[in-house]
C-alpha cells in the first residue's frame, strides 16, 4: 500500500475517530447502503457562546438546524465545548453538558402571562397588553411615592416603593441598558445575583 | 479574580478555601490539575467537608464553618513570628509602615467608637493614618514604631494562637501547623501561592473580612500581582461579574463610581470626596480621575441634556438616605408592607433568598410583581399551593404577577464577563421559544411605554425619563452592538493629548480606552472599566486568537479583559523594586526595559514611570500600596477579627468569652422579628452549610431533563459518627428544622464530614444542598433557604447561607 504521511495521518484520524465512537457504544450495525444515514453534525451551522451557568465562561459551539436562509428558523440539536476556547479547551461539565435540554426544557415560557390577584392560574396576555399594563402600574405607583426632597428639603429623587433584581446570566448590554432604565426612575431597590 | 483561570497553571501553591472548585468550576478546576501536573504544584484544601477539591488535594485540613479569619489570623501571626514574609515586598508594597492615628485601639473584641445601640462603630474617622507636616501620611520604614501598621497588626494577631485557633476552628493543630508551614515557603521571592475562594467565604457575617484576611495573607507572602498568585473570587454566575461592573447594586454607578447620599447636594463636593489625592508623594492615585469617568457616563445616559450647566444631570441621579437598598432591606420593608411592585429579572428570590417564610410572605404583600425569565420559576408561583413545599393560601394573596418569557443565551447576541474579567463575545443560534423577547427588548419596550405616558399625563419627577438620551437605531430593541458601543465610549468632540495637542480620537469615533475621557462633556462612556472593549477597530471581546506566544497563559489576543485588556491585576507588584521580574524565568510578567515598562501582560503602572520614580503598585490606591490596615473601609474594624456566626454551636466567642457584644459581628445589621427568631444550640445543636452540587446549577436545572436525571431528588449530607447517633442510615428520610422551619429529604451518610472538637465540645456539621423547589422537571423538593436565617454581612449585606443551626431526625 503506497502511502505519502499526510494520507498515513489521515487514515490513523479516521481509524481513531471510529474506534472511539465504538467505544462508546455505537458500533454500527452492518453497512447496508440503504441503511446508512447521514452525520447529522456535517450539515448544521456552528455558533459559537459561552455557557450561562458558572463565571469559568467555557467556550461552547452550538450547532444548530437550517440552512441559515431568512425563511428558515434554525433548531439547536446539539451543544458542545469549543475546543478553541483557551479556559476549557473543549471540555464542559455535566450541567454544561446537558446545556441542550436547558435550551429546550419543557418549562421554557413561551408567552407573556397574568396571574390576577387571588387567582389560581394563569392566563395568556399579548406582549402590548402585558407592557402596557406594567407600564400603568409602574407609572401610577412612582407618581404617588416618588420623593423629591427629603425632610430637610435636600433634594434626593428617589422611588422606593418598586424595587428591581436584575440577573445573573444576562450580557453586559442588558445589564447596561437595564441600569439606564431603573435609575431613570429613581429606583434604589435595585440588586443583582452579585448581593447573595 | 485578580488574576484568571488559565493563569493558575502559574501557581506554586494552591489553597482553596471557602470554595469547591473541582464541583463548582469543574473546567476551571483543572488548572488547578494543570499546575500540578506541569508546575509540582501543591493543593491544600480547607473545608468543612471532604470535597471532592480535597479529594485530590496534597493535604486537607477540615474547620468549622464560619471560623476562617481564626484560621487565616493564625496563619498571619504565624508568618510574621516565624519570619516568613517577603519583606521587600511588605516593606515597599504596602502600607506596613504608614503610622496609625492615636486614637485608633481594640480592646476585648471591639475597636474604638462601638455604639452598642446602633450596632454600629460611630468613629471611624479615628481610624486612619497619621498625617505629617508635609501633609502625607507618616511612615516608619524601618517598621519599628509601636503605631505602625506592621506592628499593629502584629499585636493584633499575637492572641491567634495555634492552641486557640484550633479550639475555635476544631481544626487540629498538627494540621494547622502542617498546612501554615506550607504556606509560609511562598514567602520566598518569585514563589506565588493562589487563593481559590467564593461563596464559602462570601456567605457569612463577617465575609468580606474573611476575604480581607486572606489578602493580608497574600501581601505578607508578596503574592498579589504575581502570576500563579492573586486573590480569586470565583464567581458564582456567568455574569454577577459584569452586573457588578456595570453597578447593577443598590448604591453603586457603572465602574464602581458611587451614589451621592443625601447630605451631598453640592456636585462639586461629590466629585471632591471620591477624587482621591495621593497620601503619599509620587504616587498616581487613579480614582483623581472620577470626574472624567462620571461626566462621560451621564453624557452616556443623558447625551445633549447633560450639560456644564445643569451639573451633567445630578439631580437626576436617586439620593441615598441609608448606605444601600439591599436586597434584605428591600424584602424587610416588603415584609412590612412598605414596598407595591417589584421585578425579578432571571432571579429567583423565594429560592435564593434566606428564610423562604418570610420572603413569600413579603411577596404576598406586593401589588404587582413582574418576573421576566426563560423558565417557570418558583418565584413566579410563589402563590400557588404546592403542599409542605409552599403551603400558601392561594386565594388570601392579592397580588399581581406578570410573566414574560425571555430569551436565552442560545438566542442572543452579546457578552459576559467571566470571572478572570474576560469580557466574552457570544453569538445567537435560533429564535426563541414562541413569543419569547430579549431582556433588552423588554426594558426597552417598557420604558418606551412610560416616556409617552410622561409626555402626554406628565407625572411625578419626569426629567430623568425625559431626558434619557435614546440613540437607537430601533427604539424598541436597541441593539447589543449598539450597547457595547456605548458602554466602551465615544467622543463627541475631537479628543485630543493635553501634554503634545495630537489628535487622539475625531467626534463620533470610539474611543481606544479609559485614558481618553474627559471631565468637560466631550466624551461618553457608559461604563469606564469596559472602555476599550469596542474600538474604532471594532469589538475586542468578540476576538479569538488564542495563541499564548511567552507560554505565560495570558492569551492577551483572546476576547478582552477589562482593565485595558490586563490580565492580572496590580502585575507592577510582580517585580520588584528595580523593575525586574521576582523570578525573571517562570513569573515573567512585566519588567521596566529602561525606557518603558513592557512584557507579557499589560503593565499596570503608568507606561514611563521609571522604577526610580517610586510610583508603587496599587495605582487604585491614594497610598500607592496594599492595605493591612483597612482605615475607615471596613464597618467593623480595620483588622479583620473572628466573630461567631449568628447561630454559634457554641455560644460564645472563645477570643472574648466574656464580652457578648463580641460573640458574633458587632457591626452586622439585624432587623428586629430577625434576631428573635435566630435559634440556639440547645434546641438546634448542629452547625449547618449549604452547598452546590456539580450536577446542578442554582435552581435552573432542575428544569434541565439530563440535570434532573443525574441528581433527581434532594438530600440532606451527615457525617457517620452522627448518622450512627441519630440512628440514621443512608436512604432514610429525614428532618431538618431551624428556627424558621423545616425540610424533608434523603440521608446521605458519608466518611466527608467528621465530627470536631470545638471549645472543648464536640461539634456535629450538616451539609445541605440548595438545588430543588416546587417547580421543575426534577422531584419536587423544599427549598433549602426556608433554614437559613436572615442577616448579612456586615458590609456587602450577602446572607450567612454558610453557618447556621439545625436539628436533625430520622422521619
Amino acid at each position: 500500500m503506497d502511502m505519502n504521511r499526510r494520507q498515513f495521518f489521515k487514515v490513523c484520524a479516521v481509524g481513531l475517530g471510529g474506534s472511539s465512537m465504538a467505544a462508546l457504544g455505537m458500533a454500527p450495525p452492518d453497512a447496508f447502503a440503504d441503511q446508512v444515514r447521514h452525520f447529522k453534525l456535517a450539515s448544521t451551522r456552528e455558533t459559537r457562546n459561552t455557557c450561562p451557568y458558572c463565571s469559568v465562561g467555557c467556550g461552547l459551539i452550538m450547532y444548530s438546524q437550517g440552512d441559515g436562509g431568512k425563511n428558515v428558523t434554525q433548531e439547536i440539536i446539539h451543544i458542545e465545548g469549543d475546543a478553541d476556547h483557551p479556559v476549557n479547551r473543549g471540555t464542559l461539565c455535566p450541567k454544561g453538558a446537558g446545556l441542550l435540554d436547558f435550551v429546550h426544557s419543557p418549562n421554557r415560557l413561551h408567552y407573556p402571562q397574568i396571574r390576577e390577584p387571588g387567582s389560581n392560574e394563569w392566563k395568556r396576555l399579548e406582549w402590548d397588553d402585558a407592557l402596557e399594563r406594567i407600564a400603568k402600574l409602574v407609572k401610577a405607583d412612582r407618581d404617588a411615592n416618588f420623593i423629591e426632597r427629603n425632610e430637610q428639603g435636600q433634594t434626593v429623587n428617589r422611588w422606593l416603593t418598586t424595587g428591581f433584581l436584575a440577573a445573573s446570566a444576562s450580557s453586559n448590554e442588558s445589564g447596561y441598558l437595564t441600569h439606564k432604565v431603573v435609575r431613570s426612575l429613581g429606583i434604589l431597590g435595585f440588586d443583582n445575583q452579585a448581593r447573595v | 479574580m485578580t488574576n484568571h483561570w488559565v493563569d493558575i497553571k502559574n501557581a506554586d501553591l494552591v489553597l482553596i478555601i471557602g470554595g469547591n472548585a473541582a464541583e463548582a468550576h469543574p473546567c476551571g478546576f483543572k488548572w488547578v490539575t494543570e499546575a500540578k501536573a506541569h508546575n509540582k504544584a501543591r493543593l491544600i484544601v480547607v473545608d468543612p467537608r471532604f470535597t471532592r477539591s480535597a479529594s485530590v488535594a496534597d493535604y486537607y485540613a477540615p474547620i468549622r464553618t464560619g471560623t476562617d479569619i481564626a484560621f487565616l489570623g493564625g496563619l498571619i501571626n504565624y508568618l510574621i513570628s516565624e519570619d516568613k514574609i517577603q519583606h521587600e515586598y511588605v516593606s515597599n508594597y504596602t502600607d506596613a509602615a504608614f503610622i496609625v492615628d492615636d486614637a485608633y485601639g481594640f480592646e476585648d473584641g471591639l475597636f474604638n467608637g462601638y455604639d452598642a445601640d446602633k450596632r454600629a462603630y460611630t468613629q471611624k474617622a479615628t481610624w486612619s493614618y497619621a498625617k505629617g507636616e508635609d501633609g502625607f501620611t507618616r511612615v516608619d520604614p524601618t517598621l519599628q514604631d509601636p503605631r505602625c501598621v506592621f506592628q499593629l497588626m502584629k499585636r493584633h494577631y499575637s492572641r491567634y494562637t495555634a492552641e486557640l485557633v484550633s479550639s475555635i476552628c476544631g481544626t487540629p493543630q498538627e494540621a494547622l501547623l502542617k498546612v501554615w508551614a506550607e504556606i509560609a515557603e511562598t514567602s520566598a521571592p518569585g514563589k506565588a501561592m493562589t487563593i481559590m475562594y467564593a461563596l464559602g467565604w462570601t456567605q457569612h457575617t463577617v465575609g468580606s473580612q474573611m476575604i480581607r484576611t486572606g489578602a493580608m495573607v497574600q501581601l505578607l507572602l508578596g503574592n498579589i500581582g504575581m502570576p500563579g498568585g492573586g486573590m480569586n473570587a470565583l464567581r458564582g454566575h456567568s455574569n454577577i461579574q459584569g452586573l457588578t461592573d456595570l453597578g447593577l447594586l443598590s448604591n453603586l454607578l457603572p465602574g464602581y463610581m458611587t451614589l451621592a447620599g443625601d447630605a451631598e447636594q453640592d456636585y462639586a463636593a461629590y466629585i471632591a470626596k471620591r477624587t482621591s489625592l495621593p497620601m503619599r508623594p509620587g504616587q498616581l492615585s487613579y480614582w483623581q480621575n472620577y470626574e472624567k469617568f462620571h461626566v462621560s457616563l451621564m453624557k452616556a445616559w443623558y447625551g445633549k441634556n447633560a450639560t456644564a450647566e445643569n451639573n451633567w444631570g445630578y439631580d437626576w441621579l436617586p439620593k441615598l438616605d441609608i448606605p444601600g437598598y439591599d436586597v434584605l432591606k428591600v424584602f424587610d420593608l416588603m415584609y412590612q408592607g412598605k414596598v407595591n411592585g417589584y421585578f425579578c429579572q432571571g432571579f429567583n428570590p423565594i429560592g435564593s433568598f434566606p428564610n423562604k417564610a418570610k420572603v413569600g410572605a413579603a411577596l404576598a404583600k406586593l401589588k404587582f410583581l413582574v418576573v421576566m425569565d426563560p423558565l417557570a420559576t418558583d418565584t413566579s408561583e410563589f402563590w400557588r399551593n404546592v403542599g409542605d413545599y409552599n403551603e400558601v393560601d392561594t386565594a388570601s394573596i392579592q397580588t399581581t404577577v406578570i410573566r414574560l418569557p425571555t430569551t436565552c443565551f442560545a438566542e442572543e447576541d452579546g457578552s459576559l464577563v467571566n470571572s478572570g474579567r474576560w469580557l466574552q463575545w457570544h453569538w445567537k443560534a435560533a429564535e426563541p421559544p414562541g413569543q419569547a423577547r430579549t431582556d433588552i427588548a423588554i426594558m426597552a419596550g417598557l420604558f418606551h411605554r412610560l416616556r409617552e405616558l410622561y409626555t402626554k399625563e406628565g407625572g411625578a419627577y419626569p426629567a430623568p425619563i425625559l431626558n434619557l438620551e435614546w440613540n437607537y437605531l430601533r427604539p424598541d430593541e436597541p441593539g447589543p452592538d449598539e450597547l457595547a458601543r456605548e458602554f466602551s465610549g465615544k467622543a463627541l468632540a475631537d479628543v485630543s493629548d493635553p501634554a503634545s495637542g495630537a489628535l487622539l480620537a475625531k467626534a463620533g469615533e470610539q474611543l481606544a480606552g479609559f485614558a481618553q475621557l474627559r471631565a468637560d462633556g466631550s466624551t461618553a462612556c457608559g461604563c469606564w472599566i469596559f472602555s476599550g472593549a469596542w474600538t474604532q477597530q471594532g469589538n475586542q471581546m468578540a476576538r479569538r486568537d488564542n495563541a499564548d506566544p511567552y507560554n505565560m497563559g495570558q492569551t492577551n489576543g483572546w476576547a478582552w479583559s477589562w482593565p485595558a485588556n490586563r490580565r492580572i491585576l496590580y502585575n507592577r507588584a510582580s517585580a520588584d523594586l528595580s523593575g525586574q521580574p521576582w523570578d525573571p524565568l517562570k513569573k515573567r510578567l512585566v519588567w521596566w526595559n529602561g525606557k518603558v515598562w513592557t512584557g507579557t501582560d499589560v503593565p499596570d503602572i503608568k507606561p514611563d514611570s521609571p522604577p526610580e520614580a517610586g510610583m508603587n503598585p496599587f495605582i487604585m490606591n491614594p497610598e500607592g500600596v496594599a492595605r493591612f490596615f483597612a482605615v475607615d473601609k471596613m464597618a467593623e474594624g480595620p483588622f479583620p477579627e473572628h466573630y461567631e456566626p449568628f447561630e454559634t454551636p457554641i455560644g460564645r466567642n472563645p477570643l472574648h468569652p466574656d464580652q457578648p457584644q463580641a460573640t458574633s459581628n458587632p457591626a452586622a445589621r439585624v432587623f428586629k422579628n430577625d434576631m428573635e427568631v435566630f435559634g440556639t444550640a440547645d434546641e438546634f445543636p448542629y452547625a449547618a452549610t449549604t452547598y452546590r452540587l456539580t450536577e446542578h446549577f442554582h435552581f435552573w436545572t432542575k428544569h434541565c431533563r439530563l440535570a434532573a436525571i443525574t441528581q433527581p431528588e434532594q438530600f440532606v449530607e451527615i457525617g457517620e459518627v452522627l448518622g450512627k447517633e441519630l440512628g440514621i442510615k443512608a436512604g432514610d428520610r429525614v428532618k431538618v428544622s431551624s428556627n424558621r422551619g423545616f425540610i424533608k429529604a434523603v440521608a446521605v451518610v458519608t466518611k466527608r464530614l467528621k465530627p470536631l472538637t470545638v471549645d472543648g465540645k464536640t461539634v456535629h456539621q450538616v451539609g445541605i444542598p440548595i438545588h430543588w423547589g416546587f417547580s421543575g422537571v426534577a422531584k419536587n423538593g423544599y427549598i433549602t433557604n426556608t433554614l437559613t436565617p436572615f442577616v448579612g454581612d456586615g458590609n456587602t449585606q450577602t446572607p450567612e447561607f454558610k453557618s447556621f443551626l439545625v436539628n436533625v431526625e430520622k422521619v
